[in-house]
């Protein structure tokens, strides 16, 4: 079943690409807006041997890892605060309802005026965009603490840490993992926004200079490239949950059938 | 009464207590580009007057709602397709996980390839962004329904479009808020994007312009207008959410209750 899975899968992409070569080449879409597979691929080997190339990749990568660690970093220790401090949660809850839904891409023209093309103006959307999905897991998370688990905790004498540490973090773990996958997503997007509407070097930037300079294939090669990246972190988030996770009774689970 | 009142007081104290610091620790402002809150709040009206409101609010909302509606019929549609068959799904996972994973910002100058800087560019381009989170939760609602709905809506007859209606997309129903939940907010960051990047006129074209021009009291304005504007559009969305998933909600609430 999951080989017969794959094979159809393999044929699904490759009549996609098939098809991203035919279609231009008979014609039915304009060459020069969108190049058949075969230019793609060419121009993506050559960005490949490109050094430039490499220096936006990790430039990119940088502001989406540091952006992903303080966004992690704070939703943690901001959630699991506002859980254990009592009326913290429902005191925060309607500024967290409100600041949330603001799309991060309102502060782009602020992080213009402040920061200019720097790092900092791609950290500044990356962080605010990617903490807010980790905190509401977290808080999501800390409330599904089973109550008898958290009464035991107490009457054996257990202290808050050691209660934070034994009990309400096993329980959010989960949540807190999908949250980071989660943000893992939202934070490539945002690094990639940046660096497109910003300037900030990078892939973004790069596409952005490839469209204005009309290098369609080029284009392309480099808007695959975010694609995969953006599969590859998918992959290794899910690889990471499983193995924070492998206790749990999802993955046991699982790794059973 | 008094617990209204406590609740109320946990609900106000916080926005009013941020509100008020920033107020106070920038009156005195002299930085350019942290303006006194009173400066924007007075620049407030001025700024967004009913023609700003027609000109440039107005298209954009209306940009984003054609947008998300595409997303969410095409979304829906094809999800239910593909969640249906399984050998479909095994044909296509790989190339929608392809897909899903391209960040959506990137399709704006492609896009703009296509189909120029107009509002069918901006429409197409939310479009396009959004239709991934509906469509590949469509997929897994779909693949969930519950085998024992199913089997007894096949045992009493019920097929063909009064199947999809009240079993399958009925079941499939949370999940299918889920992903549009989560394409509205794609589809806000989108909406903005596209008018920054080219736009005559439109809530991202003005902010920018006001940030270029270093109206920054202005932009200020603009920015809380999109953060009230992605506000109220997730009350709405909340509304309707909890209006069509009523039973869900209640059904959920039994349970818990029952356990």
């Amino acid at each position: 079943m999951r080989g017969e899975n794959a094979a159809l899968g393999a044929a699904g992409l490759a009549a996609f690409l098939a098809l991203g070569e035919a279609v231009p080449r008979l014609g039915l879409v304009e060459e020069e807006y969108f190049p058949p597979t075969s230019r793609i691929a060419d121009a993506l080997g050559a960005e490949l041997a490109d050094g430039a190339f490499w220096t936006a990749l990790g430039d990119t990568l940088t502001g989406w890892a540091i952006g992903l660690a303080v966004a992690v970093g704070a939703g943690i220790v901001v959630g699991v605060l506002l859980s254990v401090v009592p009326y913290l949660r429902a005191a925060t809850a309607s500024t967290i309802e409100f600041l949330r839904p603001i799309p991060s891409v309102a502060l782009i023209p602020l992080a213009v005026l402040l920061y200019g093309t720097e790092l900092r103006s791609v950290l500044l959307l990356v962080v605010y965009a990617a903490f807010w999905q980790v905190l509401i897991q977290v808080l999501y998370g800390v409330r599904d603490v089973d109550p008898v688990a958290e009464e035991t905790a107490r009457s054996y004498g257990l202290g808050t840490w050691a209660r934070v540490r034994y009990v309400l973090w096993p329980t959010a773990l989960p949540y807190v993992m999908t949250g980071v996958r989660l943000a893992a997503a939202v934070a490539l997007i945002l690094a990639v926004t940046a660096e497109l509407v910003v300037g900030a070097p990078g892939l973004g930037a790069r596409i952005a200079v490839a469209q204005t300079s009309q290098a369609v294939p080029e284009m392309y090669a480099l808007i695959v490239v975010t694609g995969l990246l953006g599969l590859l972190i998918n992959v290794g988030a899910r690889s990471v949950e499983r193995r924070a996770l492998a206790w749990h009774q999802s993955v046991r689970g699982e790794v059973a059938v | 009464m008094r617990r209204l009142l406590l609740r109320l007081v946990l609900v106000l104290a916080l926005p009013v207590v941020l509100v008020a610091v920033w107020w106070v620790s920038s009156s005195g402002s002299e930085d350019v580009y942290w303006p006194p809150l009173r400066t924007i709040v007075e620049t407030f009206p001025q700024v967004w007057t009913g023609e700003r409101w027609r000109g440039d609010v107005l298209p954009s909302v209306l940009r984003l709602a054609a947008g998300y509606a595409l997303a969410g019929v095409v979304g829906v549609a094809l999800g239910t397709l593909i969640g249906s068959y399984r050998r479909v799904r095994a044909v296509c996972e790989p190339v929608l996980e392809f897909l899903r994973a391209v960040p959506p910002p990137v399709l704006v100058p492609v896009i703009m390839l296509f189909a120029g800087i107009g509002d069918t560019m901006k429409i197409v381009v939310i479009a396009t962004g959004c239709v991934w989170p509906v469509l590949l939760n469509t997929v897994e609602g779909v693949r969930a329904v519950d085998a024992v709905t199913a089997e007894t809506a096949r045992s009493y007859g019920i097929t063909g479009a009064a199947r999809l209606r009240h079993v399958v997309l009925r079941s499939a129903s949370p999940q299918i808020f889920a992903g549009l939940r989560q394409a509205l907010s794609v589809g806000i960051i989108l909406m903005v994007i596209s008018e920054m990047f080219a736009a005559s006129n439109g809530l991202g074209f003005t902010v920018v312009q006001f940030q270029r021009s270093f109206a920054i009291p202005d932009m200020w304005t603009g920015i809380l207008l999109l953060g009230l504007l992605g506000f109220v559009l997730s009350v709405l969305f909340r509304l309707v959410e909890r209006r069509a998933l009523g039973w869900y909600h209640g059904l959920r609430a039994a349970a818990r209750r029952s356990r």
